[in-house]
């Protein structure tokens, strides 16, 4: 079946945590089969951005639009994003005791409508387990229960990987991990790459870029985008950090 | 016995234990005196020793005071009326439950769970019987290939009289509390088991398969006894909710672990919500054999049962996991008891509660070391997850350690479903429903895991029902 993708379109989202405004109006747009780094000093509302899309528990929307492939994204629960095809791989994912990664995977399939019988379950969630150079028996574990944190972002790929969102949305996926597993799991994250998944790599640095190999990236700042460019930005970034961007907002504003 | 048998003209064939052309003149009447209980023992064509024992423990019953103000027991039982209880119902009577007058809810669960007609029937009341017969008797004849014998326990005294009168009533004596002594003078039912020496019974022997055998009357009685070096799995009670008009269910289970043999005790009990369970469940462990209780609650109104393992030789080990679910107007007091007479002996007590729309949970324990016992171990571990604000969960252990080299370990958990699981869950599309079902049953997975298959698959639709009941 030949299906296009879906492109993610937000236009002046605003929201706000226990009454605290963070996102200020934030406006993006990411296409099928692009890849879309957002970077950005601590506290600049980066994982406000992933959390209010995907629809979080305590972050309120105040204001603006979200469009997945045209339907209202802000008007559907968190289970009706994802099965929209939004994914977001958790910057903390929690422990759920007693519930095993092979059954919440397949839970997940079958809630999105793609229950397959259990030997090509098996087959792909092995494959899959294998790409990200990871034990078998984890499919057995209790999710993301005494996981190191590198294996709870190697957990989020996995998902990722078997769920085959359209829009996916990486919280700082690289934090925490050492270089070998960041290449691990860039590698799983490229595998998924083509003209159809759109990607939003939210990171504070540059490092897992080099990796996973951004089309556009986007500075964001005191919860707006105030910068975008093509990857050239990055080095800007990894040279000069961001005061420069902090540097230059505050002079635009002193200008006024 | 064989006189008390011939006297009253009874075949071999005689399954319950009275026939109506022998006793037309009986007739099921309410309350409790030494007179029923006479009746009872007579129309059973039971010894004069067992007729004794029950006028014994009747005496004992009406001596002992209900235990309102202990934690083991509770002010609900001053609610039961024991003066309007048959305390013995001849199995044809049970016919009397009409089928029409099943309660609806009771109904739509035997659909949801997809139980065949006949069993509904009996599990529902309205029928004496359900025939399993086939099924018990080509499991039977591969036991008895070992020497293992398997009955009802009212037959189990006419055949086995000897082996019977050895170990009946040694390990739970009717001084042991009021409810014990209460299913000493009346009890009918229930199952006998006898596992020789070395011989291990390599499938579950479940109670369900002779359900046509009374196994699951009000005062039922189990005999378990495992020589030396044996092993068993025995299975009683049903995922499928038991419809019964009788308020009281009194059960006593008394269980011997020879040296070295391994024993597992499975229960799943679902009465209906309007009956009082007070059940002793007892085993002693000696050298180096195993105990293990595997107790889960989810029915009846009140529950009081904590099943224990005496820990008499050197080297036994207890397991007890119980887990139960309250939902409105329910009160499941679980728990167990581990009492280490023994030096090196070692106990696991775990304890998973859930509750929800206002029912309530309490984990009551036991912990007791006595002197000269060192080396003992025991770990000790409650968890109980509450669905809502309105219900709750109370925690009551008890430790006695009279020995100073022990290692004791005691832990206790109460949580909710918490909000980021539940949205950690829906992030990859599954409905909020059945993200808190699955959190819910990864709770008692540790519970789950260790019942045969096809009981883990029906507990877990019917927690679903729960669950889904709770939330609409």
């Amino acid at each position: 079946m030949a299906d296009a993708g879906v492109a993610l379109e937000i236009a002046d989202l605003r929201s706000s945590v226990e009454g605290m405004p963070i996102l200020r109006g934030v406006t993006l747009r990411v296409g099928p089969g692009e890849v879309h780094a957002l970077m950005g000093p601590n506290g600049s509302g980066k994982s406000t951005l992933a959390n209010t899309l995907a629809g979080a528990p305590r972050y309120e929307v105040t204001g603006g639009e979200v469009r997945l492939g045209g339907l209202d994204l802000l008007a559907m629960s968190p289970d009706q994003r994802a099965r929209a095809g939004l994914f977001l791989a958790f910057q903390y994912p929690v422990e759920v005791p007693g519930v095993t990664v092979a059954n919440f995977i397949h839970a997940a399939l079958k809630a999105r409508g793609r229950e397959m019988p259990f030997v090509e379950f098996r087959k792909r969630l092995l494959d899959k387990i294998r790409l990200l150079e990871w034990d078998e028996g984890v499919a057995r574990r209790y999710l993301n229960e005494g996981f190191s944190g590198g294996e709870r972002k190697r957990n989020e790929v996995l998902q990722m990987a078997m769920l085959e969102p359209r829009i996916a949305i990486m919280d700082e996926t690289d934090s925490g991990l050492d270089i070998d597993s960041i290449k691990v799991v860039s590698g799983g994250v490229n595998s998924l790459r083509g003209d159809r998944l759109g990607i939003l790599v939210i990171t504070h640095y540059e490092r897992i870029l080099r990796y996973i190999q951004p089309d556009f990236v986007h500075v964001m700042y005191e919860g707006r985008i105030v910068r975008s460019g093509g990857p050239d930005l990055v080095d800007h970034i990894e040279r000069e950090g961001y005061d420069w961007i902090k540097e230059e907002i505050a002079a635009t504003r002193g200008g006024v | 016995m064989a006189e008390a048998t011939t006297e009253l003209g009874l075949g071999s064939d005689y399954r319950y234990g009275f026939h109506d052309d022998v006793r037309p003149v009986f007739k099921a009447r309410r309350g409790l005196d030494a007179e029923v209980v006479a009746q009872i023992s007579e129309l059973k064509g039971e010894p004069a020793w067992m007729r004794d024992f029950r006028l014994r423990a009747l005496d004992i019953f009406l001596q002992k005071p209900l235990p309102l103000r202990s934690a083991w027991g509770g002010d609900e039982l001053g609610e039961l009326k024991f003066e309007d209880i048959y305390y013995y119902v001849r199995p044809t009577d049970h016919n009397v439950q009409n089928w029409d007058d099943v309660p609806a809810a009771i109904k739509n669960t035997f659909d949801r769970l997809g139980i065949p007609e006949a069993e509904r029937k009996f599990l529902a009341g309205a029928s004496a019987q359900y025939d399993s017969e086939v099924v018990y008797h080509n499991i039977n004849r591969e036991l008895e290939k070992q020497g293992v014998i398997f009955l009802d326990t009212d037959t189990a005294l006419r055949e086995h009289e000897e082996l019977f009168r050895r170990y009946f009533a040694t390990v739970v004596p009717p001084e042991d509390n009021k409810f014990a002594a209460l299913n000493s003078a009346v009890w009918s039912g229930g199952s006998f088991v006898y596992v020789p020496r070395g011989v291990d019974v390599k499938i579950p022997l479940q109670a369900y398969f002779r359900i046509n055998s009374q196994n699951m009357g009000q005062f039922e009685r189990t005999l378990i006894i495992c020589e030396p070096g044996s092993r068993v799995h025995y299975v009683e009670g049903c995922t499928a909710p038991i419809y019964t008009t009788d308020s009281l269910h009194s059960a006593v289970v008394e269980i011997l672990v020879l040296d070295g043999a391994r024993c597992r005790y499975t229960t799943i009990q679902n009465w209906s919500t309007n009956v009082y369970n007070l059940v002793t469940k007892r085993a002693m462990a000696y050298d180096n054999a195993t105990m293990e209780w595997v107790d889960g609650n989810l029915g009846s109104k009140v529950t009081m049962k904590y099943p224990s393992v005496y820990l008499m030789g050197r080297g036994a080990k207890a397991d007890i996991l119980s887990v139960a679910f309250a939902g409105p107007g329910q009160h499941q007091r679980a728990g167990g008891k581990a009492v280490h007479a023994a030096p090196d002996t070692t106990s696991t007590i775990v304890n998973k509660s859930i509750s929800k729309g206002g029912g309530k949970t309490t984990y009551v324990g036991l912990v007791s070391i006595a002197e000269d016992c060192p080396r003992c171990k025991s770990n000790v571990k409650c968890d109980a997850l509450m669905l809502d604000d309105r219900s709750q969960s109370d925690t009551v252990p008890y430790i006695e350690v009279e020995e100073d080299d022990v290692a004791l370990e005691h832990e206790a958990t109460v949580s909710k479903i918490s909000e980021e699981q539940l949205f950690y869950l829906m992030s990859r599309g599954i409905s909020e429903q059945q993200a808190t079902m699955m959190i819910i049953m990864g709770f008692i997975e540790p519970f789950a895991k260790s019942l045969p298959m096809e009981y883990a698959v029906e507990l877990n639709r019917l927690i679903e029902m729960e669950i889904e009941g709770g939330l609409g």
